[in-house]
């Protein structure tokens, strides 16, 4: 592993906390300014800090998971037999409302030796070497002991080395203002579900921690119809895509899983099964996907948007 | 001949106290012109700040482009001026008593702008203050931040060690007819300086001590900018080669920025018999000896990756030679490398206005090769899709101009501070080569023609 960032001490407790509506954005939105509502902040802050540091404590006895992902692309097929757009991307972007043009999971349509073509959906890699984290000049992104990679979008100064940096590009910035749904403003931000989106800073794929936590699938996991994407815990070695559950190790052995550009060293987390969506019928000359959609979007005024290029 | 030294002297005095004395129409003109595009610059630098990047031809998959050029172009800028001031104290070249001083400011204008860039180029100019705060050393941006402010301070350590003997000389000659303002700042700023042999001993161990500890800052200021990009995994920049092609780079165009300040200086302020023609074609020789080592690592790096075509350097390669970047190469390769080699070589165009104009075509060349490396790095598609494209908005252009305004602003102000010759070592140690002993056949052979000087 190389050098790693370090979380800002402040995002430590954060880790602990659920997306929810946050009792004290609530607050100011309310509109209680004022030195009282400055001191009653503060102290929440200091108290939540406290208490998520004993709370770490006590946990330190348990497992430590280890994320990650497992993409049978056996069963992909870019959701040509569902008429749409890719659906795991879709989902990611109404659930973490990404402004348009960002798809943190992207179906990249890739041409086969033998002619014809494979989808190849690409989260962030969650790479256990990661490049990005490497020249990140004021720890704005970081690894976590999970294994997840970060952004703190209230430290990145948008200098865009890491985007440099990334041999996947899965890293995305916000070059002019995003468009911010009303109800985004009501969860308090946490680098776990970047919203409400900032300008001028960078996003990309976070693997859902806080839903892992929960118990449930990331979004793009949780859409695919087909149940191509696996998710799961290396320590506990087991992983599912909703419907079945496998071995972790044993499954990506037995079916000569592959990483995506593997000799770079960057060591994801993010698994590949070789197929070109056999198992859903298609054939590798039934070419092309439809564009992804911003619906979202489309219903919220204001904002700006751009091409990905 | 003791007469014609003094008289010399003289003339050296008079022709480089003259600058701080009168300013003509023509200098105002040009400070108001400058101001103008600086305040332009401005405008569009809040438009800039206030809409976002999006203002710029810059997106996710080519995400640095003029700004980070230009950034490493004025970085480049910068080297020549201490690096070849300090080799040739170091080396003890004679000839180098005119040209210093013109070195040193450069290197200070050029690093000023060259922050200025990287701040341009920021999506968050707010939290610049993250970069002290929360630094990290692992980043190669930390260690350019660092390298760029202790290169910076180093440079004006040097350029002021060297400025207080002329400081004095100024204060003592022009004292009393001058604003206010200036007589105060020459005052406060020669600290004193009377010229006594224990001030000289001081000065003399500040400069050997700062001219020796400026050379390897130079070279890792260069070779740390050269690492924020070849620390990543994009496959042009992927190569070792990086940290000496940075430097080789920095010294040819550096080298040319100084022939072109001297040039300007000399005809401006009639500087003709203290900078001679000799002057030029020595700084000539340097930079054409530096094409040459550019041809050299030009071959290395393109042979080396065209005989194995790993990954997409095909696509690269492509490109640069024949497709959307063959014409910046082209015209870097036959206007910037081999055309100024040529006219240095040739004795009939080895004078001041050929070698300015090799000057010129180098920096042009070498801002074309700044383009080509970061522009060239970032268009390779790391995944399936097309080679995308850019091309700098008009808020780009707007800013490089006002960048390069205030390289020239700064430089200018500077020159009627201070003189823009090193004086009080071209007066105080006439035994080396190319000082004021030398300039005496010249003046001999110029009233020989009945010459009105």
């Amino acid at each position: 592993m190389g050098s790693q960032g370090q979380a800002p001490e402040s995002l430590q407790g954060e880790n602990q906390r659920k997306w929810q509506l946050s009792r004290r954005r609530l607050l100011k939105l309310a509109g209680a300014a004022g030195a009282t509502a400055v001191a009653a902040q503060l102290g929440a802050g200091l108290l939540r800090e406290a208490r998520g540091a004993e709370e770490e404590a006590q946990a330190t006895p348990k497992r430590l998971r280890r994320w990650g992902m497992i993409i049978d692309l056996r069963r992909c097929d870019g959701c040509q037999s569902q008429g749409t757009p890719p659906k795991c991307t879709a989902a990611c972007i109404e659930g973490h409302f990404a402004p348009e043009p960002m798809e943190w999971i992207e179906v990249y349509e890739h041409e086969l030796p033998g002619g014809g073509t494979q989808f190849l959906p690409t989260p962030c890699m969650q790479c256990q070497n990661p490049p990005c984290v490497n020249v990140c000049p004021v720890g704005a992104t970081w690894s976590t002991p999970e294994g997840h990679v970060l952004i703190d979008q209230n430290r990145c100064i948008g200098c865009r080395m890491c985007m440099a940096a990334c041999p996947y590009e899965r890293r995305f910035f916000t070059w002019g203002q995003p468009t911010v749904p009303l109800q985004s403003l009501f969860l308090e931000y946490s680098p776990e579900h970047q919203v409400p989106a900032k300008k001028g800073v960078v996003y990309k794929c976070d693997f859902c921690p806080e839903m892992a936590r929960a118990g449930r699938l990331p979004f793009c996991a949780q859409a695919c119809p087909q149940h191509a994407i696996y998710y799961g815990d290396l320590e506990a070695d087991l992983a599912t895509n909703g419907e079945a559950v496998v071995r972790f190790s044993q499954f990506i052995s037995q079916e000569n899983a592959f990483r995506y550009k593997d000799d770079l060293g960057t060591n994801p987390r993010v698994y590949y099964i070789p197929g070109h969506g056999e198992a859903t019928g298609r054939s590798p000359d039934k070419k092309g996907k439809l564009p992804t959609r911003w619906t979202w979007e489309e219903k919220v005024k204001g904002g700006k948007t751009w091409k990905r290029q | 001949m003791e007469a014609a030294v003094g008289d010399a002297r003289q003339r050296l005095e008079e022709r480089s106290l003259a600058p701080l004395r009168r300013t003509g129409p023509l200098y105002y003109g040009l400070i108001l012109a400058l101001l103008l595009v600086i305040a332009w610059g401005a405008y569009v630098y809040f438009y800039q700040a206030q809409e976002g990047l999006i203002v710029t031809g810059m997106r996710d998959r080519l995400s640095w482009g003029l700004y980070i050029s230009l950034f490493v172009f004025f970085i480049g800028a910068s080297m020549a001026g201490t690096f070849v001031s300090a080799i040739l104290r170091i080396t003890q070249a004679g000839w180098r008593k005119p040209v210093t001083r013109s070195a040193e400011m450069v290197t200070v204008a050029a690093l000023v702008v060259a922050a200025l860039f990287v701040t341009f180029d920021i999506g968050r100019p707010d939290r610049l203050l993250f970069l002290i705060i929360y630094g990290r050393w692992e980043s190669p941006l930390i260690w350019d931040i660092y390298g760029l402010s202790t290169y910076l301070v180093g440079s004006l350590i040097y350029l002021y060690a060297a400025l207080i003997p002329d400081l004095a000389f100024v204060r003592d000659r022009l004292g009393d007819s001058v604003p206010a303002l200036k007589r105060w700042f020459w005052d406060a700023f020669s600290l004193g300086w009377t010229g006594t042999p224990s001030q000289h001993r001081y000065l003399s161990i500040i400069l050997v001590t700062m001219m020796i500890l400026m050379v390897p800052v130079a070279v890792m200021m260069h070779t740390v900018t050269s690492w924020i990009f070849a620390m990543t995994l994009r496959e042009p920049w992927d190569s070792p080669l990086f940290g000496i092609y940075f430097v080789g780079g920095a010294i040819f165009s550096g080298t040319g920025i100084i022939i072109i300040l001297m040039a300007v200086l000399r005809k401006v302020q009639h500087l003709e018999e203290f900078i001679t023609e000799k002057h030029f074609s020595y700084l000539g020789y340097l930079m054409a000896a530096f094409a040459l080592i550019m041809i050299f690592f030009n071959a290395n790096e393109f042979v080396t990756h065209a005989y194995k075509l790993r990954g997409h350097i095909a696509l690269h390669l492509q490109e640069t030679f024949v497709g959307t970047l063959a014409p910046y190469f082209w015209t870097y390769f036959w206007g910037g490398l081999i055309l100024p080699v040529v006219i240095v070589a040739l004795p009939f165009t080895r004078n001041v206005a050929g070698l300015v104009v090799a000057a010129v075509l180098v920096n042009i060349g070498m801002f074309l090769e700044r383009y080509l490396i970061v522009v060239g790095g970032m268009h390779l598609p790391l995944n399936p899709y097309p080679v995308p494209t850019y091309t700098p908005t008009w808020v780009e252009w707007s800013l490089m101009a006002a960048g390069a305004s205030v390289f020239v602003l700064i430089i200018a102000v500077m020159v009627k501070l201070v003189p823009s010759m090193a004086v009080w070592e071209m007066l105080e140690e006439p035994a080396g080569e190319g000082d004021l002993g030398e300039a005496q056949p010249q003046r001999a052979a110029r009233t020989a023609r009945g010459g009105v000087q």
